[in-house]
C-alpha cells in the first residue's frame, strides 16, 4: 500500500461529495490531499466547482492561478503549465476551477480522460465535487475510482448524504466511505445531537472518519493552512488519522473526550454537572 | 440516554432527529410522494367500496417500517387502517 514514485496503477483518484452544500467538502479535500502530501505522495487538488472556486483560497493559493481547469479542457494550456505547486508542502499540486464559467462547460468523458492523464504522474488525485445533483456532480465523479461522502449530524445533511450515496451506487461508485464532520461531543452527551452510531446505522456506509467541530478550522481558514499540519488542533489529527485510514492503516476513532474542558472532568469526577 | 432525559417526559432532540430521519429515508428512498400515496388511497377507497362500506375521513395510509424477518434490519410497509362501517353482500350493488 506505500506507492512513493508516480505513475504506476497504485495511483487513485478520490472524488469529495456531499449533497448538500457547506458541509465540509472543500475543508476534507484540502486537509485529505494536505496530509497524503506530508506522508510522501504526490497529491494533486482538482478543483471541480466551476464558477464557485474555493479550494485555492483554503489551500492560501489565491493569488498564484495562471491557469484553470477549463483551459486545460479545452487546450488552451498544457496540465503543467495549469498545476500551482504548493511551495509549503513537498509533492502537492492544485488544479484551480476556473470562476467565470459555468458546469456545462465540461463534460464527463473530458474528466475522465484529465483524470487518467494525472494518474499517470501523481499518486492522488483528490476532487472537490460542487455541491447539488446536477452536471456538476456528474463531472466531479465520472474519473473517480473512490468516493468519500462528507456529512454532518444533521437531518438535512444527512438525508441530502443518503441520496448520493444511491446516486453513486448507480454510477459503479460502489462502497463509499463516510466523513462524519463538525460534531459536538457536549452535544451528543446531553441527547442533542445524533452520534455516529446514529448517522452509519441510518446511512448503512463504512465510516471512514469524525471530525470534531473546531474553532481551528476556521482559524486555518483564515490563514489558507490546512488544519491537518497543525499539531495542537483536534479536527487535524481526525484529519492525520483519515489519511493513515486510506493509506490502509488501521487507526482507532479519535476521541473527542479530549475538547472537554479541564473543569467539566473535575465536575465529572465528582458526577456533578453535565 | 444521561440521567436528565430519565426524569423528563419529553424524548431528547437527538432522538426526534433520528425518528424524522428514518421516516424521510424511506420516503426518499421507495420513492413514493405524498401525491402518489394520496392516488394510491383513492384507488384503495374505489376498490373496497365494492365490497364494504368503509369510513373514508377516518381511512388512514402510511409507509413505517417494520423489523425484517431474520436479520436486524428493519423494511419499510404500507401500513393502512380502514374502518369499516357496514359489510355488503357480493353480488348488492
Amino acid at each position: 500500500m506505500f506507492c512513493q514514485q508516480g505513475g504506476n496503477n497504485m495511483s487513485q483518484v478520490i472524488v469529495v461529495t456531499s449533497g448538500k452544500g457547506g458541509v465540509g467538502k472543500t475543508t476534507t479535500t484540502a486537509n485529505i490531499g494536505t496530509g497524503l502530501a506530508l506522508k510522501g505522495h504526490k497529491v494533486v487538488l482538482l478543483d471541480a466547482d466551476i464558477g464557485l472556486r474555493n479550494l485555492d483560497v483554503v489551500m492560501g493559493l489565491e493569488n498564484r492561478i495562471v491557469y484553470d481547469l477549463i483551459d486545460v479542457l479545452e487546450g488552451h494550456c498544457r496540465i503543467k503549465q495549469a498545476l500551482i505547486k504548493d511551495k509549503r508542502y513537498s509533492g502537492l499540486y492544485l488544479l484551480p476551477a476556473a470562476q467565470t464559467r459555468d458546469k456545462t462547460a465540461v463534460n464527463p468523458e473530458q474528466m475522465q480522460k484529465l483524470c487518467s492523464q494525472l494518474k499517470e504522474e501523481y499518486d492522488y488525485v483528490i476532487i472537490d465535487c460542487p455541491a447539488g445533483i446536477e452536471q456538476g456532480f456528474k463531472n466531479a465523479i465520472a474519473g473517480a475510482d473512490k468516493a468519500i461522502v462528507v456529512t454532518t449530524p444533521e437531518v438535512s445533511a444527512v438525508r441530502d448524504a443518503d441520496r448520493i450515496i444511491g446516486l453513486l451506487e448507480a454510477s459503479e461508485l460502489r462502497n463509499p466511505t463516510l466523513i462524519l464532520n463538525r460534531i459536538r461531543m457536549n452535544m451528543v452527551k446531553r441527547g442533542d445531537m445524533m452520534a455516529m452510531e446514529d448517522v452509519v446505522e441510518i446511512l448503512a456506509v463504512d465510516l471512514l472518519g469524525v471530525v470534531p467541530d473546531d474553532e481551528n478550522i476556521v482559524i486555518s481558514t483564515n490563514r489558507g493552512e490546512p488544519a491537518v499540519t497543525n499539531p495542537d488542533s483536534l479536527a487535524g489529527q481526525a484529519f492525520r488519522n483519515i489519511v493513515e485510514r486510506l493509506l490502509g492503516n488501521n487507526v482507532p476513532l479519535l476521541d473527542l473526550d479530549i475538547n472537554e474542558g479541564f473543569m467539566d472532568k473535575i465536575k465529572k469526577l465528582f458526577g456533578i454537572g453535565n | 440516554m444521561d440521567l436528565f432525559s430519565f426524569f423528563s417526559r419529553k424524548p431528547s432532540s437527538k432522538d426526534v432527529a433520528k425518528d424524522r430521519l428514518k421516516l424521510l429515508l424511506i420516503h426518499d428512498r421507495i420513492n413514493c410522494s405524498p401525491d402518489l400515496l394520496e392516488m394510491m388511497k383513492t384507488d384503495i377507497i374505489k376498490v373496497i367500496s365494492n365490497y364494504m362500506d368503509i369510513d373514508e375521513d377516518e381511512l388512514d395510509i402510511q409507509i413505517g417500517q417494520t423489523k425484517a424477518e431474520g436479520s436486524d434490519g428493519t423494511v419499510p410497509v404500507l401500513y393502512a387502517n380502514i374502518p369499516i362501517k357496514n359489510v355488503r353482500k357480493v353480488g348488492n350493488q
